[in-house]
């Protein structure tokens, strides 16, 4: 009684296997090493594929070749805006404020209204605390983008979206 | 010359960090509007804003068309010795006040 001897065959699929593992670790480093503007979210960097390639540009107006980093500042606006004709917003972001150590400007983009600009806030050591109110017009339900640059040139982002009700600019 | 409102406290001891409000009457037009006739309404913003502590320049801000209407602004400054603390607004078509107070330090 003979059992059916299984005889291994060329079999292509193992060597198709591993050209695919190869096409992976090649998409891996495409994606290390693209640049600035695509953000992926390793090691902490941001993801901002999700926003509009005009703010994106302003982002990087703004941070010129500076990756920036999640964390350090925080846009404070209300989620959920009844009338855009004045939404309060506050940034803060965290130092020490020494003339070591300080933040030198936090910057406010947004994605839809006719200009990127919001506002622009600049600081010193002698404003004690990196923090700044004031109150802007939003189109429409976007996203707003806060930037802190640090006296060490670090860029510090954090994005908010703001769903607009009641929009500014319409008569 | 715009009404101005501005909150501050008068005194403060030494390295206390104050809080500064300000807010200025101004239509803040972004040039983006048209009149009932159809032309356009020329831009008329404030386009930035200082703040000087005893002749040291301490806050600024740049302000752009999507800044509402009678900006209001609040920053921060660390009171350090009495004196006058100014506040600067410029604008289009050669806009510009200036609004002292004084910070008595002790």
């Amino acid at each position: 009684m003979t059992a059916p001897v299984h005889r291994p065959q060329p079999n292509p699929q193992p060597q198709h296997r591993r050209r695919l593992l190869g096409a992976g670790a090649g998409a891996m480093l495409a994606i290390s090493l693209r640049p600035a503007s695509a953000q992926t979210t390793l090691n902490g960097l941001l993801t901002d594929q999700a926003l509009e390639p005009e703010l994106r540009e302003a982002i990087r107006g703004f941070a010129g070749h500076v990756l920036p980093l999640k964390g350090r500042v925080t846009l404070d606006v209300a989620p959920l805006v009844e009338n855009g004709n004045g939404v309060p917003i506050t940034v803060r972001a965290q130092s020490p404020m020494t003339p070591a150590d300080h933040v030198t400007e936090i910057v406010l983009f947004n994605e839809r209204n006719p200009h990127r600009d919001l506002a622009r806030f600049e600081f010193t050591p002698a404003s004690g605390k990196a923090e700044a109110s004031a109150r802007v017009r939003l189109a429409t339900t976007q996203h707003l983008v806060a930037l802190a640059r640090m006296s060490d040139g670090s860029i510090w982002q954090h994005t908010v979206e703001v769903i607009v009700t009641l929009a500014a600019c319409l008569e | 010359m715009a009404r101005t409102l501005i909150h501050a406290p008068k005194t403060a001891r030494p390295g206390e960090i104050i809080e500064l409000r300000a807010t200025i009457a101004h239509p803040m037009e972004t040039g983006l509007r048209s009149d009932d006739q159809g032309r356009p309404v020329p831009r008329n913003i404030l386009t930035h804003f200082e703040c000087h502590y005893n002749g040291q320049r301490v806050f600024g801000a740049l302000l752009y068309a999507a800044v509402a209407a009678n900006p209001y602004l609040a920053f921060h400054l660390r009171a350090q010795a009495s004196g006058t603390i100014t506040l600067t607004w410029h604008g289009d078509f050669g806009f510009k006040q200036t609004e002292s107070l004084a910070l008595q330090v002790a």
